[in-house]
């Protein structure tokens, strides 16, 4: 979107000193561009990255970009590019995102990212440019209202019509971004804001009347929630992504020593608790494993911390975990009881909700005593040894996507970080990599954006540079956005794809088989018949190294010989069978003791199953 | 369903009534009435927001308002802890023939004619909606040319302001 502005607008080069000179201390208000003004408070926030393409009207701000020594500008290839980026970059490192775009197109291809990051939490400011003050609502060239656009799918959005509020507005988006339940917040600046002559001070005041999150979590509450669980006979502890937002694992690991209680982590939480832990039972939900499943159907105690009860999660929430009183912690008020009504609500950071917890619960059971889940435990790891996760190889013999996926765990192992598109492999790649560590698993979880996985991949590569970054990715999503792979050709950023190549969309196709009698309507994408496109090439022509994997004998091979480059992004094609399936499943619409374990076999319970 | 009043603080800035009547209908509520003006603070604007909602999804829709940003406070408004009103401007059909009727009508009601042409008269009023439910019903049968209703505005009774505390 770099046409330039078309309008007779006055747009020369940005006015005032061409190259800012170093800045003095900080503190005292100096004169300088709405634009340098920007980039300046960039600096300040902290910002280490910005994930962008230059356009019309974002074009002042791109020339003191230039020569800033604290703010790398990745030039990426389409925004939507940009926007993934930032989610991965502060998934993989905790710090607030950001990416930057011009007006109009520019702006709306954010949009798909903001509400990804909306859905799913997760901390970025997104600065797009817009047409100067006295064009906007003329339907002048490259305006779109992105604030109105983006209202819905942002924590808070800003437009500044004074270079004066510039420092102030950047220190309120990257507070309200990272702060309370982080979320996505833009920052919409007209062109003649960005040229216009201003002084630049910080730190800034914030004015934020309506904004305080709490974080503190009521005593109350927690002694509350204390005597429940210790009274409690067959408790879980449903762990939500909230957890790695509060950087609360160590506390939870602290509260599972302390309470021997089973746990579950959500789509959003892998990591969140180590897989090898054995009172982990796994995920829960749509395609969680049948223990972690049953776990909570059979439970009289719901400990969540950081989660939403989610439908994929609950299925039909009138038969989700019948028996179950609710704790609930969260953040965000607004979560708790919007979907299963809480006994005990505890609004607050997770972290401080957990260290309290632990306190109390020490208290509790000090004086009060405590329920013996010895049979509980035992219970549960029964189900855990009888209904392991598992699959089975293609009748036609194929290579089987988990067993790939699988390997690729086993062989780059739990200290690099896994990021996925959205489909199959996204679910294969949460249940058959063990997760050790918070933020080694980023993925699209509520909004289900495909083409997540390799732009978030470059983020969090970005981010953390020294840890081996691997897109487990579906050859449907990565068609949506491999153009980020020149990016990190040319910018250095040396991330590995692992394109899971079925052929088809395969999610889609699994519904279409189980639900649609299988017919197959446009799901079969030609990978596999016509080799269209070769993903081999392909890799290669965007500066990769790429290697195609089709047997069993050569999955180990591939996978370590992707390991030994380390100069440029490496794409892997695994041509994998069309029929695999993704199997625990609960059907849509059905309850979550309707677990399946695999197609057409309900799990074997007997009656000792509680 | 039941009908509830809302009393929303919001900063006074561009943009954020459309945040907040987006927010009802991206949710799925529905509102009766909304209004909105400047209070006795400029930078703080109140909003009395009429919705007809079960009390568990009035608490989610709640909780939403609260996570604006712009959002200063939210007070339900008790039917009978607080005064409420509207504001009706109705233009009635009223040549010499009935206008004696008509003005006896808008007499009984404490309203007031604003207006008079040859052919109608414009007479205001303030009430609750019932009051005005009534008197449009009595003014119906000469001829309504047209109307405007304010929507509900309210203060709680007594001394305490809630204002006074938020920006506290």
């Amino acid at each position: 979107m770099t046409s330039a502005n078309a309008r007779p607008a006055p747009a020369p080069a940005p006015a005032g000193p061409a190259r800012p000179k170093p800045a003095p201390p900080t503190g005292a208000p100096v004169q300088v561009t709405g634009a340098q003004s920007l980039v300046r408070s960039l600096e300040e926030v902290g910002c280490e990255v910005v994930f962008g393409i230059p356009g019309g009207t974002i074009l002042p701000a791109y020339d003191p970009l230039l020569d800033s020594r604290k703010v790398r500008h990745v030039l990426v290839r389409h925004e939507q590019g940009a926007g993934h980026a930032a989610t991965g970059y502060a998934q993989a490192t905790g710090r607030v995102g950001v990416c930057m775009a011009t007006s109009g197109p520019g702006a709306t291809n954010l949009v798909t990212p903001l509400a990804d990051a909306n859905m799913d939490s997760v901390p970025v400011v997104a600065i797009t440019g817009q047409q100067s003050r006295g064009l906007i609502g003329t339907d002048a060239f490259q305006e779109a209202d992105i604030c109105g656009i983006t209202q819905p799918v942002t924590k808070h959005n800003f437009l500044v019509t004074d270079p004066a509020d510039i420092p102030r507005t950047i220190a309120e988006a990257f507070h309200l971004a990272s702060t309370g339940r982080p979320g996505p917040v833009l920052v919409d600046i007209p062109k003649d804001v960005l040229q216009e002559t201003t002084s630049f001070a910080w730190p800034p005041e914030m004015k934020l009347p309506g904004y305080r999150p709490t974080s503190r979590p009521h005593g109350k509450q927690v002694r509350e929630a204390a005597k429940m669980i210790s009274a409690a006979r067959r408790p879980v502890l449903y762990v939500g992504g909230g957890v790695l937002k509060a950087e609360a694992v160590a506390e939870l690991r602290e509260l599972v020593d302390l309470t021997g209680i089973p746990v579950v982590t959500t789509l959003m939480a892998r990591g969140a608790f180590p897989d090898s832990h054995p009172l982990h039972l796994g995920m829960p939900g749509m395609h969680g494993t049948v223990s972690a499943v049953t776990a909570m159907q059979r439970a009289d105690l719901l400990i969540a911390l950081g989660a939403r009860f989610d439908d994929r999660v609950t299925g039909r929430l009138s038969s989700f975990a019948p028996e179950a009183q609710v704790i609930h912690a969260d953040i965000d008020p607004a979560e708790i009881s919007k979907n299963r009504r809480a006994d005990v609500p505890i609004v607050g950071d997770c972290r401080e909700v957990v260290v309290d917890l632990l306190d109390a619960l020490r208290e509790e059971f000090d004086h009060g005593g405590r329920a013996d889940l010895a049979p509980w435990r035992a219970q549960v790891a029964n189900w855990q040894q009888r209904f392991p996760l598992g699959y089975e190889w293609p009748a036609d013999g194929t290579l089987s996507p988990q067993y790939v996926i699988e390997r690729i765990g086993a062989l780059v192992g739990p200290d690099a970080v896994y990021t996925a598109g959205v489909g199959q492999h996204q679910m294969w790649a949460a249940q058959f990599i063990r997760y050790e560590s918070p933020r080694s698993w980023i993925n699209s979880g509520g909004l289900g954006t495909m083409g997540y996985a390799v732009p978030a991949a470059m983020g969090a590569k970005m981010g953390r540079p020294d840890t081996e970054v691997w897109a487990i990715d579906g050859d449907g999503c990565f068609q949506m956005t491999n153009q980020e792979l020149a990016t990190c050709a040319i910018e250095g950023i040396p991330i590995k794809v692992a394109v899971i190549n079925n052929g088809n969309l395969g999610m889609v196709r699994q519904w279409q088989s189980l639900f649609y009698s299988e017919r197959y309507s446009n799901t079969d994408l030609g990978t596999h018949k016509h080799r269209i496109p070769d993903f081999v090439q392909l890799g290669e022509a965007l500066g990769c190294a790429a290697f195609r994997c089709e047997s069993r004998e050569e999955v180990d091979a591939t996978i370590t010989s992707a390991l030994e480059i380390d100069d440029r992004p490496v794409v892997l094609d695994f041509v994998v069978g069309k029929d695999a399936q993704v199997w625990p499943m609960i059907g849509p619409g059905a309850g979550n003791d309707e677990v399946m374990a695999a197609r057409g076999i309900r799990p074997d319970f007997d009656e000792s199953d509680v | 369903m039941s009908r509830h009043t809302l009393s929303v603080l919001v900063e006074n800035k561009p943009g954020v009534l459309a945040r907040v009547a987006g927010l009802f209908s991206r949710r799925g509520f529905n509102i009766e009435s909304l209004a909105v003006g400047e209070t006795e603070y400029p930078h703080i604007s109140r909003m009395t927001i009429v919705v007809a909602v079960d009390e568990l999804p009035l608490e989610q829709v709640t909780k939403q308002l609260n996570k604006l940003v712009n959002v200063i406070k939210i007070v339900e408004l008790d039917p009978v802890a607080s005064v409420q009103r509207e504001l009706l401007l109705v233009k009635v059909r009223a040549d010499a023939t009935v206008r004696t009727q008509v003005l006896e009508t808008v007499q009984l009601f404490r309203a007031k004619v604003v207006d008079v042409a040859p052919e109608a008269v414009t007479v205001e009023a303030t009430g609750t909606a019932d009051k005005l439910d009534a008197l449009l019903r009595m003014l119906e049968p000469y001829g309504v040319r047209e109307m405007v209703r304010s929507g509900m505005v309210a203060l709680g009774r007594g001394a305490r302001s809630i204002t006074a505390s938020a920006v506290r």
